[in-house]
């Protein structure tokens, strides 16, 4: 739904100011808290990190301010490697990966909120529910007709390189709530994320059920909410094009009725 | 109260939308040596009087010209006014929204039309 103004209960509210534990090379982090227990809106607290002793990624002060200064500061993490996309979360404005973003990088204090448009359970953790069940919607495994055979299927070389570039998708969200389109429709368009895995299984030599994935996708909300905005692109914070598997989609539904 | 995978499915799929896509990019297209001529024409006849313009327009290219002018430009026009709709108005004006767009395209294509014919035909 769009929205131009933040509604009465979301709007943010100054928060609290932690003391400096002491003194050091200090780096100023502005984080959004709510907590659904207190019944009050989302503010904003400002915490002071010593980077001497501090990891250099943004999580690694997230970390430290959780175990030092605030241990009610909650998060999602979990590999600190940018391979579960647990802590996919707006940082600098921009939605990455908390562990993949180094704090030298922002230049000021390092403004951190949970990802834009979706609801959130509590402080930088947003319920990832609808977006796991439109993941589920586009039957993300293989299907085929032909029976099982003995040993593996088999796929070529350059058939297996088509799925370059698609299977690296980790399914942190940091493209679909960085899409405009996906804020204002995304309760029925797919958005960059899961179009993306569509399209992984879409092109996988492996699958027989094609036509039948492009019948479930052929939409005008499914699929056609797609503007090539690109900030998908831009958001991945491992380096994936879901707007081109998008376009790919869009060219195999043409191809298929020329 | 439906599960997450439910609202996901809703209505299902609407097996539509590659023929809007595909339209809006044939009369991108086309529009592209449209409007070039559309462009060349106005140009052309700045400052004519309307007898000068009815002998144009009484050339069946020019007249043809002008008639598929405008009806692949207020397609276009349909067409991208009907994404814009889709994408920010929710509710039951959308349907509003959507009735007076294609109420308005379409009155104003005719009009464009009885104009020409007029221009073309008329003494």
């Amino acid at each position: 739904m769009v929205a131009f103004t933040l509604p009465q209960n979301s709007k943010i509210d100054a928060g609290k100011t932690w003391p400096a534990p002491h003194k050091g090379d200090l780096k100023e982090f502005r984080i959004y808290r709510w907590s659904p227990d207190d019944h009050r809106n989302p503010r904003i607290d400002t915490y002071q990190v010593d980077l001497k002793s501090c990891g250099p990624m943004v999580l690694d002060a997230l970390i430290k301010i959780k175990n030092e200064q605030d241990a009610t500061l909650t998060f999602r993490r979990s590999c600190r490697e940018g391979i579960c996309g647990s802590c996919a979360m707006n940082i600098d404005g921009t939605n990455t990966l908390a562990c993949l973003k180094a704090i030298e990088d922002v230049r000021g204090p390092v403004k951190i909120y949970p990802l834009p448009h979706m609801p959130v359970v509590k402080d930088l953790v947003p319920d990832m529910t609808h977006f796991y069940a439109q993941h589920r919607s586009i039957e993300p495994w293989l299907k085929t007709t032909t029976p099982t055979p003995q040993a593996e299927w088999k796929q070529s070389r350059p058939d297996r390189a088509k799925l370059d570039g698609l299977y690296e998708c980790i399914l942190c969200a940091c493209c679909s709530t960085s899409c405009p389109s996906y804020w204002w429709n995304g309760d029925r368009y797919l958005g960059p994320a899961i179009l993306l895995q569509a399209y992984r299984w879409l092109i996988d030599s492996r699958d027989e059920a094609t036509g039948e994935r492009l019948d479930n996708l052929e939409d005008p909300f499914r699929l056609y909410r797609c503007h090539t905005i690109m900030n998908c692109a831009k958001a991945c914070p491992k380096h994936l094009n879901p707007a081109k598997a998008i376009a790919e989609i869009k060219k195999m539904m043409v191809e298929r009725r020329l | 109260m439906k599960t997450p995978l439910g609202t996901v499915f809703g209505l299902g799929s609407a097996r539509t939308g590659t023929e809007h896509w595909w339209l809006q990019r044939v009369t991108a297209i086309a529009n592209i040596p449209l409007v070039l001529f559309l462009i060349a024409f106005i140009l052309w006849h700045l400052g004519a009087d309307r007898a000068t313009l009815m002998a144009s327009v009484k050339h069946p290219l020019i007249a043809i010209a002008l008639a598929l002018s405008f009806l692949s430009i207020l397609w276009h026009m349909r067409l991208g006014m009907q994404v814009v709709i889709e994408d920010y108005v929710h509710g039951r004006w959308r349907i509003v929204c959507l009735l007076v767009n294609a109420f308005f395209t379409i009155a104003l294509g005719v009009a464009a039309l009885y104009a020409i014919l007029s221009l073309s035909f008329g003494a």
